[in-house]
């Protein structure tokens, strides 16, 4: 990773993956889970006859969900590509380039909670800085995709979410929560230290979704 | 000011039940046999009359688009593929119709696809929206149950699937063809045009693609008529919108208001002003991160709509308003840019992938100013390298907020490398370039 100047931003998004007391092995074996063949199918018919290769994006997350599930750790370990590359009936070429090109799946193990901070200029304006200096101060994690010691949390820089009234926004595993600043982050990530629940997703400071904080000021004479 | 009797989206914020029942009470799903039986060209004419522009970014007019599906079939079937990858930054506005107006997305897709002769529908929604999907996917579960959508949709006699597919993370896949691959399984790689994917798109199949506001106001227009539709905004830029005002404003918000509307209007009206006030301003990147921003005595008087925009050398884009007050280091708001476009160029094209990073490294050191005065022009003359040509317009987005900064405030950058001279000789480490990132 290149020496940052103050003001600069990092070229690199990802780093060398997890640290040496989280550097699990790649499993020698994967396969799906009853939970996971279930879907399968499911999935497989949604795309026209012998174009299964759409599966891949929603066999890979399949293949995420199932790891969180059996190690409390989602990601795409290389024999799981195998499996999901023998299903859809692709080179497994195929399959590695997919995974690696989407940023969603994490090719490297992950902490219990993946946070997923917005840095783009939408988040940065609204005082995204803080939100990230919050998270290293609670987690000490000190560069990108790397673990705490704890194993509970992975940082990941992400580019814009797609809430930006609602900035800046810190993303954990699935879940969004919205108009965050340092102190709010540093009490979210305490809470989940102590092994609470994470709380309810959206507005931390109690606004209705993307109407303007107090409340909205149109759609006041719509009733249903 | 827009009545609420005029609004689409009357679930905006998610205060009623989004369901099928409160969608039902807000009007949705009402005659929608109906307006199927009117026939496909009837449909297509009247989505021309109402002078809809595409609401994804390009604004291109929407029966139009339709009207280049095959009316006749040469065998292979037709596909309408909804763009639900929302990722333009400053943009979340598919978001709220997702999330809590489902069924007008819903019923928009069985209308759109019935006029173009697609018996399915591919909704791909961007990954990050985990629980707008849930909510989008218990919406078409809703219809199905209820015969809205599936075989005999709505008892019209049309048989019409839908189906919804969750992208991973990639800002390209928001590019249609992009999407088209990204849907058949492969990297997002944008693929040159032409053909068309009206006549080669998903599956090598005639495809229509179009974005979610464009789809989800349709069954509005086709139920209120065209002239209503129509009569709002103005011409050649007509109806309502929904805006995403975000940044250093007093209170950030979603808002569906005419097109056309005076920026400074739709800024003090519903999103409390810029913060510190009017005055206080600096600069607004209208329509998403990919159009160029405009310096306040722009925003004074400029209006909300294509042409207007287009007009001051800015665009609508999505309509998506990013606000700028005194306090922003304008050149790191726009290097935070550059680095976006950066991570998301897919690396096909070569003026893109090398262009894109070459760009962020100099707006890097503009941000301190280490830099000569000449490269202010040097990184001008890049971006247009860059602009036009490459397969997708992910070269020009990332030229045109570069393009923006220099011609409005090239004083800045002036100013930053001579304070930068004038300072303190610190031994700043040097930011090697790399040959690929």
């Amino acid at each position: 990773m290149s020496v940052l100047h103050p003001g600069a931003f990092s070229a690199d998004n990802v780093g060398d993956g997890s640290t040496a007391a989280h550097n699990r092995m790649e499993p020698t074996h994967f396969a799906f889970d009853a939970e996971s063949e279930a879907e399968i199918g499911r999935i497989i018919a949604r795309y026209p006859q012998g174009k299964q290769a759409s599966a891949v994006l929603p066999l890979l997350y399949l293949v995420q969900d199932q790891m969180r599930r059996h190690t409390a750790s989602g990601w795409v370990p290389r024999v799981a590509m195998d499996a999901v590359a023998a299903r859809l009936r692709m080179p497994p070429i195929r399959v590695y380039e997919v995974a690696t090109f989407y940023l969603m799946f994490n090719t490297t193990p992950v902490g219990k909670y993946h946070l997923q901070l917005c840095t783009t200029t939408p988040c940065w304006l609204r005082g995204s800085d803080d939100v990230v200096a919050a998270c290293r101060k609670v987690t000490g994690i000190k560069g990108w995709h790397e673990t705490s010691e704890d194993g509970l949390f992975t940082m990941s820089e992400v580019e814009c979410l797609g809430g930006c009234v609602n900035a800046p926004i810190l993303q954990i595993d699935n879940d969004f929560y919205e108009d965050m600043d340092g102190p709010l982050t540093e009490r979210l990530l305490e809470s989940l230290k102590r092994g609470e629940a994470p709380p309810q997703p959206g507005s931390m400071i109690g606004r209705m979704t993307s109407a303007p904080e107090g409340g909205p000021n149109t759609l006041l004479t719509v009733t249903e | 000011m827009l009545h609420d009797s005029d609004r689409i989206f009357t679930n905006l914020y998610g205060q009623h039940d989004w369901r099928l029942a409160g969608a039902r009470a807000r009007g949705d799903w009402d005659g929608t046999a109906e307006i199927l039986l009117r026939g496909r060209e009837t449909i297509i004419d009247e989505m021309k009359a109402s002078g809809l522009r595409g609401r994804g970014g390009a604004g291109f007019p929407t029966g139009m688009k339709w009207s280049f599906m095959p009316k006749v079939s040469d065998g292979r079937p037709s596909y309408l593929v909804i763009n639900a990858d929302e990722s333009e930054p400053g943009t979340c506005k598919d978001r709220d119709i997702m999330r809590h107006d489902p069924h007008k997305l819903v019923e928009g897709a069985l209308i759109a696809s019935f006029a173009m002769g697609a018996h399915a529908c591919y909704i791909y929604i961007r990954g990050e929206y985990y629980n707008e999907a849930l909510n989008l996917q218990a919406a078409i579960d809703e219809a199905y149950e209820a015969g809205l959508i599936g075989t005999n949709a709505c008892g019209s006699g049309w048989d019409f699937e839908l189906y919804l597919h969750r992208g991973a993370g990639a800002y390209i896949c928001g590019e249609e063809t992009a999407l088209l691959e990204s849907l058949e399984g492969k990297k997002g790689m944008p693929r040159l045009k032409p053909p068309f994917p009206a006549a080669v798109g998903l599956y090598g199949c005639p495809t229509t693609v179009n974005n979610v506001e464009t789809i989800a106001v349709a069954p509005a227009i086709l139920r209120r008529g065209a002239a209503w539709f129509s009569a709002l905004g103005r011409p050649k830029n007509a109806g309502t919108k929904v805006f995403c005002i975000s940044g250093h404003v007093n209170r950030p918000c979603n808002v569906e208001e005419e097109l056309g509307i005076p920026l400074r209007e739709l800024i003090d009206k519903y999103a409390g002003g810029v913060r510190g006030g009017w005055d206080n301003l600096l600069a607004v990147i209208p329509g998403g991160s990919s159009v160029p921003l405009m310096p306040k005595a722009t925003c004074d008087t400029v209006l909300m709509d294509f042409d207007s925009l287009r007009d001051v050398k800015s665009g609508l884009g999505t309509a998506a308003v990013i606000v700028m007050d005194k306090s922003t280091d304008v050149i790191r708001a726009v290097a935070r840019l550059a680095k976006f476009y950066k991570h998301e160029s897919c690396g096909q094209c070569t003026p893109c992938r090398e262009g894109t990073g070459w760009m962020m490294r100099v707006m890097n050191r503009l941000v301190e100013g280490r830099a000569e005065v000449a490269e202010i022009d040097m990184l001008e003359q890049v971006t247009r390298q860059i602009e036009g040509h490459t397969i997708c317009a992910l070269g020009d987005a990332a030229a045109w907020p570069i393009q923006g900064l220099i011609r409005h405030f090239r004083p800045v950058i002036e100013e930053r490398i001579s304070a930068y001279r004038a300072g303190p000789r610190v031994v700043t480490p040097v930011n090697l370039p790399l040959a690929a990132e």
